[in-house]
């Protein structure tokens, strides 16, 4: 090979963004480790296991792109599941107990953007603020226990085929292609790298980015909603802290994807790899027998370790 | 001559401005316990104000660091879960060692070794504080529950719980080392080259580092002495508890931020003081003691804790703008 096209491969190579060499290496690593890994049932548990996680990552990417940050997202998505229980054994009606569960996840999205956009109260202390009334909320509503004796037809939702393919997989692929559209093909979507990016420009451009944020808050909150009704069907029950620190995997998929916390710059495609990488990671990890508390410690140092190139590559610049 | 006349107004406005802070947070714990006392008998006696004020040393000793962290603008979100760590690291070391000193310096070794993870990553690789924090959180409560796995240590020496528990001449000991180190903070961070380097650090950070203040050496050292306290912390909760488990510091982190914004120290750096933290932590904690004493079930304290900081955040933002507009 001359010096050219070596040079040439290598920068073809490095086009490539370094989350996919990440899970390409996982799933070399995990396939020789452990022999149950690169099966298809389990293959496309992973798939499913992250279809909530990934409901949860989209919006976190929308909303880091606007150099914020929202820690209650898994507080709310217990919340709503809790609601989703409740509501659902005191109506008996899951539609309702959905319906429900979306209303609490969306006024905790707009909560959020009005405290950040109107308050001008900074992000994460906002969000660790409402993360603390969801999950006292969720203490107080269920008492501390488990809510258990749910209707039997929730459980198409998590472990139900639709056209043959797997019910979680359809919800997180329309989430996919509802958020690409808004990101990449709206209005709204230009607004949301400007948000992190330059947003004394587009104040001055006449948009009300007050109004843009609250919007993008609230989508993280309908979809915490929406990934309720996913968590109350995959353990047939709702518990007060079901889903309490789902918002660092969700954040970690984000960062792994190479979105940027600071410039408003990101990438929708990077966090659905970063989601199945976590998934992976997880997944693998399991197979293993590693306790769950290897699993955080290993997600938590992918974080360090991509951001870490992150900051070689800001310095490179 | 006509520029020290120029300075001598601002000077005096700041004075004022910080003595005002303080008279309105000492007026809330008034107010507070006024109402207290109204509502429950048990309020107003020795055993339950003494109570409170070890309770509320507990929280100091956490936020103390974290309010040195925010000072400069960053952020510790970790705080919980190293002090988590920290205890069981040092519960395990004076279990099987038998030694309260040598438990006290893995406690605050461990603590500092975490602030000093967090302080290279901020200064170092320019990760954002609250992102870098924040996963060093998830990591040292990994580690917490990896290294506990699943087990509980209880049961220290007499000497080594009178830390937590004990008394003297009537007064909880905890009582007397928050005393110490608020008056050894005032000095450190009002009288000292390197205490107002850290407000300036805050105040601004660019005009700090090209008056040649060495930035990222002092953010390090408010990371590790942020770390380094809540080891401390972590000691005296250990010997209050008489036990170790890996969810220790789970739900710390909320109640220091709130002790620390309730204070009156802004969130963007450069304002705010330890006796502020003190105050803070004194009505975070009246209010908390409040709800125990009417009874209310400890399943509300995080929805009241969470929107405490909301609104503590708020009326500061509201307050601030004000004085700036002016």
């Amino acid at each position: 090979m001359s010096e050219g096209a070596l040079a040439q491969g290598m920068s073809v190579l490095g086009r490539v963004p370094g989350v996919a060499f990440v899970l390409v290496a996982l799933i070399a690593v995990f396939a020789s480790m452990s022999p149950g890994f690169s099966t298809a049932p389990n293959l496309t548990n992973i798939l499913v296991q992250s279809s909530i996680l990934l409901l949860l990552a989209l919006p976190m990417t929308f909303i880091i792109m606007t150099e914020g940050l929202d820690l209650s997202i898994g507080a709310v998505l217990t919340l709503g599941s809790v609601v989703l229980a409740a509501v659902a054994l005191a109506t008996g009606s899951l539609t309702v107990g959905f319906i429900a569960a979306l209303a609490i996840g969306l006024a905790f999205g707009l909560l959020n953007g009005w405290l950040i956009a109107w308050l001008d109260i900074p992000p994460f202390v906002t969000t660790l603020g409402t993360l603390g009334v969801a999950q006292g909320l969720c203490l107080v509503i269920t008492d501390g226990t488990s809510i258990v004796g749910l209707p039997s037809g929730l459980q198409f939702f998590y472990s139900g085929y639709f056209l043959g393919i797997p019910f979680p997989l359809v919800i997180a692929a329309i989430a996919y292609a509802v958020m690409h559209g808004i990101l990449y093909h709206t209005r709204l979507g230009t607004y949301v790298p400007a948000l992190g990016g330059n947003r004394e420009a587009l104040r001055h451009a006449g948009v009300n980015d007050r109004v843009v944020l609250a919007v993008i808050y609230g989508i993280g909150g309908l979809m915490a909603g929406i990934a309720a009704l996913l968590l109350t069907s995959r353990i047939s029950s709702a518990h007060p802290t079901a889903a309490i620190g789902m918002e660092f995997d969700a954040i970690a998929a984000v960062a792994v994807g190479g979105t940027q916390f600071e410039r408003g710059e990101g990438w929708l495609l990077g966090t659905l790899l970063g989601v199945i990488t976590i998934g992976v990671l997880r997944n693998g990890l399991n197979l293993l027998a590693m306790p769950s508390s290897i699993q955080v410690i290993c997600v938590g140092l992918l974080v360090i370790v991509a951001l870490f190139f992150d900051g070689m590559r800001k310095a490179q610049e | 001559m006509s520029q020290i006349e120029a300075a001598a107004p601002k000077f005096k406005l700041t004075v004022s401005r910080d003595l005002t802070d303080v008279a309105y947070r000492l007026l809330a714990v008034a107010l507070i316990c006024i109402a207290l006392s109204l509502v429950s008998d048990a309020f107003l006696t020795a055993n339950n104000l003494l109570n409170v004020l070890r309770q509320a040393s507990l929280v100091f000793f956490m936020a103390s660091g974290l309010t040195l962290v925010i000072l400069t603008g960053k952020i510790d979100l970790s705080i919980g879960a190293t002090v988590g760590l920290s205890a069981c690291v040092a519960a395990t070391v004076i279990k099987s060692t038998g030694s309260p000193w040598l438990g006290a310096a893995a406690a605050i070794g461990v603590g500092s070794i975490v602030g000093l993870g967090n302080g290279l990553m901020v200064t170092k690789l320019r990760i954002p504080s609250f992102i870098a924090t924040y996963g060093m959180l998830w990591v040292a409560q990994g580690a917490t529950y990896y290294y506990m796995s699943g087990q509980s240590v209880y049961g220290f020496p007499t000497g080594f719980r009178a830390l937590g528990s004990g008394y003297l001449f009537g007064i909880p000991i905890p009582i007397y080392l928050m005393v110490a180190f608020l008056v050894i903070g005032y000095f450190f961070t009002k009288r000292t080259t390197y205490g107002q380097q850290i407000y300036a650090i805050g105040a601004n950070t660019v005009a700090a580092r090209l008056s040649g203040i060495p930035v990222n050496s002092r953010l390090n050292l408010v990371f590790v002495l942020s770390g380094a306290m809540a080891g401390l912390a972590s000691l005296i909760y250990l010997a209050r508890l008489n036990s170790a488990e890996g969810d220790i510091g789970e739900t710390l982190t909320l109640p220091t931020i709130a002790a620390v914004v309730i204070g009156g120290t802004s969130l963007f750096g450069g304002v705010g003081s330890l006796f502020g933290t003190f105050i803070g932590g004194l009505i975070l904690t009246l209010i908390l003691n409040g709800m125990n004493l009417l009874n209310l079930n400890a399943n509300w304290q995080p929805l009241v804790t969470g929107l405490i900081v909301l609104l503590a955040v708020w009326l500061d933002m509201k307050t601030r703008s004000k004085t700036d507009s002016n």
